[in-house]
C-alpha cells in the first residue's frame, strides 16, 4: 500500500518539475552552458608576457637577445626604456610583468672578456605566475648562452619528459573534469535545497509528514525525480567534454556515469540536509550556495592541487564531495584506470551519500511535542 | 448567510457628494494579452459610502481594484481616484488612499509596533503622530496587550484587522480592501463589518471587493462583475427587486447562470 | 529622506530577526576565509620520485642525491624496471619517474652530453608543471656542477695544444640575476587571500540583494508598498544600502584577518581600500539588485545570480590568468567588476600603488555601477507600470 502512495508521491514530484519550464529550461542548460564557456575561457598556459626591457647602451647583442624573446611568441615588449625608473610605475599599475634590464656596457663586455650582466625583475605578486615568468625568461637566455659559447663545453643533460596521462598538458584536460565536478554540485544541491524548502516554507510539507508516507519515503520521492535530472546533467556534461573538448575517455564509460550517479546522489542529498536544517528558503539558499560553491572549487583540488596545502588542512578537504569525484573522473578519463584503484573514492562517496541521507530523514521525522 | 436582523449596527451617515464622485470609472478596460479581464465597467462612488464590489472568483475583481490604485495600467478607459487621473496622477492618488491586499500584506517578521511604525513613516507621519495613533489603534483593536508580538504569530482575524487599520492610519479619503474577509471566522467578519462602518462614519469612502455575497447586504451600493463586466449596479434593495430574488446571493446566482452561457445578463 | 530612514530600520529589523541568516553572513565568510586563505597555492612541497637508475655510478646517484638533497623530491621506490614505477604512478603511489640510462656517466665524460627521462603524473597538470621548472632547475645546476669538475682536464689539454682558451673557460658570457618584486618569498597567502575575500563578500552579498525584492513579491508585501506614495528610487536604496553596509562590515572583518592572522602586507593606504569597495560593492550589489527586477521568484534569482556569480568568480583571474584567455573570454572579464576589485586590491596592499595607479578600474567599477542601477530602478519601474 505505501509502495503506490510513494509512486503516487514520485508522479506528482515529477509532474511538478515539467510543469514550470522555465525552471526545467534552467535547470538543463545552466550546467552545460557552463562547463563549455569555463571549458574554453579556463587556461593554465602562460602566454602573452609584457616585458618591459631597459637597455642603457643599445647594441647589437641586446636587440639580438630581445629578439629571441619576441620569436618565443610568449614574449610581448611593451616598453623600452634607457633608465629603470619606469619599472616601479609600470608594474604598480599591472602593466608589465617582467623587466629585462641590461648593465651598461652589455654588449662590449659580451665581446670582451668580462661577464656581461643582467637583471630580470619580475612581479611575483602572482608567485605562481613570477615563477613561470622567470623560468621562460632564464631559458630564452640560456639558449642564447649555448650558441654564444664558442666552444660549446658545456656539460649539458638533456631531459626527456613525459607528462603522463595528458602529454600535451591541455587545459581542458586539467579543468573539464574538475569544471563537471564543480557544476554538478553546484546545481545538484541548489535544485533540492530550494525545492524542500520552499515546501516548508508554503506549509505543504506538514501536509506530508502527517501523511502515510514515512520520512524516508518523502526523502527518496524527493530526491528521485531530481536525480533524473541531474544524470540528464551528467549526459550532457560528459557529452559536451568529449564532443567540444576532446577529452580522452580511456577508461569505462559505465563506470564514470555510475559514479557520476553516485555523486550527484551525494549532492542532492547535501541540499536536503541544508532544506531540513534551515528555517526559510532564503536562509536555505544561503547556506547551500555557500557551502558548495568555494570550498569545492578550492579545497577539491580542481585548481590548487591537494598535495600543496598544509598538512593540517588536508582533512578539511575530505569533506568537499568534489574531492573525491575528481580524482575518479580523471582517472577513468585520463588514466584508463578502474575500481581496483578507484575503490577509496568511491568508498568515500558512498559513505558521504549515505550518511547525509541518515542526517537529513532524522530531521525530517515529526517530533512529538 | 447573515440575516440582516443580525448584520452589525450602522451609524446614520451622512450622503456627501459634495465634492464630486470619489471614484468615476468610464470604460475601463484592462487586457492580457488576447484575454480581456476587465470589460468596459462603468461605475462611480459617491464620497462616504461604502460599496462592494462584488463578483465570482476570476470576474475580473482584482485587476480592477489594482488599476484603481495604480498597480496596474489600464489599457483603455479612463477613471478618477479622488479627483485624480489614474493613468497620470498616480503618485496624488497614492497619497490620498489606503489599501489593504488579498494577502493581508504586513510583515510577518515585524512586530505590530514596528509595522506601524514603517507604514506611519512612509505616509509622512511625525513620530508624536505615530505613537498617538498607535496607542489609539491597539486599544480601539484590543491588541495593546500583543504590541511586541511578531505578526506572523498573530491568528488570522487579529493580522486582517490589524492590517485594515494600518491601511486607515493615515486617515486617506479612500481606503481600497481586497477580499478582507477571506478564510475568516463569522463573528471576526462581523468585528471588521463594524471598524468598516466606522470609518465610513467619518466620512471615508470604503471600496471593498468580496465575493461572500451576504457582505452585499451591508454595503451601501453595489456592483457585481460577471466576466470582466458590470452585469447589476445599485442598492442591494434596488436589485433584489429588479431580479426578483430574495437575496443578493440569488442575484449573483442568476446572473452567473447567465455568463455560463456565454451571455451577459 | 525620513522615509529611507524609516524603510531602512525595517530591512535591518528583518536581517537581524533571523539569527542564522546572521551568523551565515557574518561567520560563514570568515570561517572560509580561515581555511580558504591556506588551501589556495601552487607550491608543490614534495615530489614523491621512483628512481629507474640503470647506471648505478657516482655522478648518477650524484643527480639523485642533488634532487633529495633540495628537498623538493623524495625518492620512493626504486628498481631496475620502468614498468613498476608505471604502476605505481597509476596507483598514485608516486608523482615522478627518473629514469637513468645505462651510459650516464659514460656519455658525460666523453661527449658532454647525457640523456635522462622524466615522467611526471600530468593528471593534475599544474603540479606536473611546477614539479618540472623545479626539476630543471635542480638538473641544470647539476650540469654546472659536473661542468666544473671535468673542464680543468679540458683547459689543461686546450692549453697544451695551445689554443687560445678564454681565461675563463667554461664561465658562462652572461651573468643572470633575477628579482621577484613584492613577494620575494614567493607567498601564495599574500596573493590569494585578498582575492577569496572579495570573492566571500561578494557571494554572500550579491546572493542577499537578488533576493531581497524577489522575497517581497513572493509574499505580497511588495503590492503595498507599490500603492504608498513611496518613490521607487528610495525603495530601490532601501533594499541595497543594507547589504552594502553589512558587505563592507565583512569586508573589514575579513581584512582584519588577512592582516593578524595571515599577515598579509598592506603597503597602500587601507582608506583607498575601502573607497574602492565602496565603489565596487554598489556595482556588484547592483547586479543583485537588477537580477531581482527581472525575475518572478525567488529561486529564479537564485539560479540566475549564481550563475552570474560562477562567471565572475572563475573568470576573475584568481584561478587561471587572465591573458591567458581566449579574446573574446579577455572581453567577458573586462566585464567583470570582481576582476578589477581584485586587481585594486592587490595593487593598493601588495604594491602599494595609489589612487592615480588604479584610476582605470575605478573608473570601470564607477560606469558599471551606475549603469547596473539605472538599469535596476529603471526596470522596476517598468514593472509596476
Amino acid at each position: 500500500m505505501n509502495r503506490n502512495a510513494l509512486r503516487a508521491f514520485m508522479v506528482k514530484e515529477f509532474r511538478h518539475i515539467l510543469r514550470d519550464r522555465q525552471t526545467l529550461t534552467i535547470l538543463l542548460m545552466l550546467p552545460l552552458v557552463q562547463v563549455i564557456l569555463f571549458g574554453y575561457a579556463l587556461r593554465s598556459d602562460v602566454r602573452d608576457i609584457r616585458m618591459a626591457v631597459i637597455d642603457p647602451t643599445p647594441d647589437h647583442a641586446t636587440l639580438e637577445l630581445q629578439s629571441r624573446f619576441l620569436s618565443t611568441n610568449r614574449f610581448r615588449i611593451v616598453t623600452t626604456s634607457q633608465t629603470p625608473d619606469v619599472i616601479e610605475p609600470l608594474f604598480r599599475r599591472g602593466r608589465a610583468d617582467v623587466a629585462l634590464v641590461f648593465d651598461p656596457d652589455f654588449a662590449s663586455h659580451l665581446r670582451g672578456t668580462e661577464p656581461a650582466r643582467l637583471l630580470i625583475a619580475v612581479d611575483a605578486s602572482d608567485p605562481n605566475a613570477g615563477t613561470t615568468y622567470l623560468s621562460y625568461a632564464r631559458a630564452v637566455i640560456s639558449s642564447y648562452q649555448a650558441e654564444l659559447s664558442a666552444q660549446n663545453r658545456q656539460v649539458r643533460i638533456v631531459t626527456e619528459t613525459r607528462m603522463r596521462f595528458n602529454p600535451t598538458l591541455e587545459s581542458v584536460n586539467l579543468f573539464v573534469p574538475g569544471l563537471i565536478a564543480l557544476v554538478l554540485v553546484l546545481v545538484s544541491a541548489l535544485m533540492t535545497a530550494i525545492s524542500l524548502s520552499r515546501e516548508k516554507e508554503r506549509g505543504t510539507m506538514e501536509v506530508l509528514l502527517v501523511s502515510p508516507l514515512r520520512p524516508q519515503q518523502i526523502i527518496v520521492g524527493k530526491v528521485l525525480p531530481y536525480l533524473a535530472l541531474a544524470f540528464a546533467n551528467v549526459l550532457t556534461a560528459l557529452l559536451a567534454a568529449w564532443a567540444v573538448f576532446h577529452v580522452p575517455f580511456r577508461g569505462s564509460v559505465v563506470l564514470l556515469l555510475a559514479e557520476s550517479i553516485l555523486y550527484t546522489l551525494v549532492s542532492l542529498a547535501l541540499g536536503v540536509l541544508v532544506a531540513a536544517r534551515t528555517s526559510s528558503q532564503r536562509a536555505a539558499m544561503l547556506t547551500a550556495a555557500l557551502v558548495t560553491m568555494l570550498p569545492n572549487a578550492l579545497l577539491s583540488g580542481m585548481i590548487f592541487p591537494i598535495a600543496s596545502m598544509p598538512t593540517w588542512l588536508v582533512p578539511f578537504t575530505y569533506i568537499a564531495p568534489a574531492r573525491w569525484f575528481i580524482v575518479i573522473a580523471r582517472g577513468i578519463m585520463l588514466k584508463g584506470v578502474g575500481l581496483t584503484i578507484l575503490w577509496r573514492e568511491t568508498l568515500m562517496l558512498s559513505l558521504m551519500a549515505m550518511l547525509l541521507l541518515a542526517a537529513a530523514m532524522r530531521s525530517f521525522k515529526p517530533r512529538l511535542e | 448567510m447573515i440575516p440582516s436582523a443580525a448584520a452589525p449596527a450602522r451609524a446614520p451617515r451622512a450622503t456627501g457628494v459634495a465634492n464630486g464622485f470619489a471614484i468615476d470609472a468610464r470604460d475601463l478596460t484592462r487586457r492580457f494579452g488576447s484575454f480581456v479581464a476587465v470589460d468596459h465597467i462603468t461605475f462611480d462612488v459617491g464620497t462616504g459610502e461604502v460599496f462592494g464590489f462584488l463578483g465570482a472568483n476570476g470576474a475580473g475583481k482584482t485587476t480592477a481594484i489594482k488599476m484603481l490604485v495604480g498597480l496596474l495600467a489600464p489599457s483603455e478607459g479612463v477613471a478618477h481616484v479622488a479627483g485624480f487621473d489614474i493613468a497620470t496622477q498616480r503618485d496624488q492618488i497614492r497619497r490620498n488612499i489606503g489599501y489593504m491586499s488579498q494577502r493581508f500584506s504586513l510583515y510577518a517578521d515585524l512586530t505590530v509596533r514596528e509595522n506601524i511604525r514603517l507604514y506611519g513613516g512612509i505616509y509622512g507621519l511625525t513620530p508624536g503622530q505615530i505613537v498617538e495613533r498607535t496607542t489609539t489603534m491597539l486599544d480601539t483593536l484590543g491588541l495593546s496587550s500583543n504590541a511586541d508580538d511578531l505578526v506572523g504569530k498573530l491568528p488570522l482575524g487579529w493580522k486582517q484587522k490589524l492590517a485594515f487599520s494600518v491601511a486607515l492610519l493615515h486617515n486617506p479619503k479612500i481606503v481600497f480592501l481586497d477580499e478582507p474577509t477571506s478564510g475568516v471566522d463569522p463573528i471576526t467578519r462581523r468585528q471588521f463589518w463594524e471598524l468598516i462602518y466606522a470609518a465610513a462614519a467619518r466620512g471615508t469612502t470604503v471600496f471593498v471587493t468580496t465575493h461572500y455575497m451576504d457582505e452585499a447586504e451591508y454595503c451601501d451600493r453595489i456592483s457585481i462583475m460577471v466576466d470582466g463586466k458590470i452585469a447589476a449596479l445599485g442598492t442591494p434593495t434596488e436589485l433584489k427587486e429588479k431580479f426578483g430574488a430574495e437575496s443578493v446571493d440569488d442575484v449573483f446566482v442568476r446572473l452567473a447562470r447567465g455568463a455560463t452561457k456565454g451571455e451577459a445578463a | 529622506m525620513q522615509t529611507l530612514r524609516y524603510l531602512l530600520r525595517k530591512e535591518f529589523l528583518q536581517i537581524f530577526r533571523d539569527r542564522f541568516m546572521v551568523a551565515q553572513l557574518m561567520l560563514m565568510p570568515i570561517i572560509q576565509l580561515l581555511l580558504l586563505g591556506n588551501a589556495a597555492t601552487f607550491e608543490v612541497k614534495t615530489a614523491r620520485m621512483y628512481v629507474v637508475d640503470r647506471d648505478h655510478s657516482e655522478t648518477s646517484r650524484g643527480l639523485v642525491d642533488r634532487l633529495q638533497a633540495s628537498r623538493r623530491f623524495v625518492a620512493v621506490g626504486s628498481s631496475p624496471s620502468t614498468d613498476v614505477g608505471d604502476q605505481w604512478m597509476l596507483e598514485r603511489k608516486t608523482d615522478v619517474i627518473l629514469g637513468i640510462p645505462s651510459d650516464f656517466e659514460r656519455d658525460i665524460v666523453r661527449t658532454r652530453t647525457a640523456q635522462v627521462q622524466l615522467v611526471l603524473n600530468a593528471e593534475d597538470g599544474v603540479a606536473a608543471g611546477v614539479t618540472q621548472s623545479y626539476a630543471a632547475q635542480i638538473i641544470g645546476a647539476y650540469a654546472n656542477e659536473l661542468e666544473a669538475e671535468l673542464t680543468p682536464m679540458v683547459s689543461t689539454a686546450a692549453r697544451g695544444s695551445g689554443a687560445g682558451a678564454p681565461t675563463s673557460a667554461g664561465a658562462r658570457p652572461i651573468e643572470v640575476r633575477a628579482r621577484g618584486w613584492y613577494n620575494p618569498d614567493l607567498n601564495y597567502r599574500d596573493y590569494m587571500v585578498p582575492g577569496i575575500l572579495v570573492q566571500l563578500v561578494t557571494l554572500v552579498g550579491t546572493l542577499m540583494t537578488a533576493m531581497n525584492i524577489v522575497r517581497e513579491k513572493e509574499l505580497g508585501t511588495l503590492d503595498q508598498l507599490s500603492v504608498t506614495p513611496l518613490s521607487q528610487s528610495v525603495f530601490m536604496a532601501a533594499k541595497l544600502i543594507p547589504f552594502w553596509i553589512i558587505a563592507l562590515v565583512e569586508l573589514t572583518l575579513g581584512l582584519l584577518v588577512a592582516r593578524f592572522v595571515f599577515h598579509i602586507p598592506m603597503l597602500g593606504s587601507i582608506p583607498l581600500v575601502f573607497a574602492a569597495a565602496a565603489i565596487y560593492l554598489l556595482a556588484a550589489l547592483g547586479i543583485g539588485l537588477f537580477v531581482s527586477t527581472l525575475v518572478d521568484t525567488q529561486q529564479q534569482a537564485m539560479f540566475v545570480t549564481f550563475f552570474i556569480i560562477m562567471i565572475y568568480l572563475l573568470m576573475s583571474g584568481l584561478f587561471t590568468p587572465i591573458r591567458s584567455m581566449p579574446t573574446w573570454a579577455q572581453w567577458m572579464a573586462q566585464l567583470n567588476p570582481m576582476k578589477h576589485f581584485i586587481e585594486i586590491m592587490r595593487a593598493v596592499l601588495l604594491k602599494g600603488a595609489t589612487a592615480r595607479d588604479i584610476l582605470q578600474p575605478i573608473g570601470i567599477l564607477a560606469l558599471f555601477g551606475t549603469v547596473v542601477l539605472t538599469l535596476a530602478v529603471r526596470q522596476y519601474g517598468r514593472r509596476v507600470g
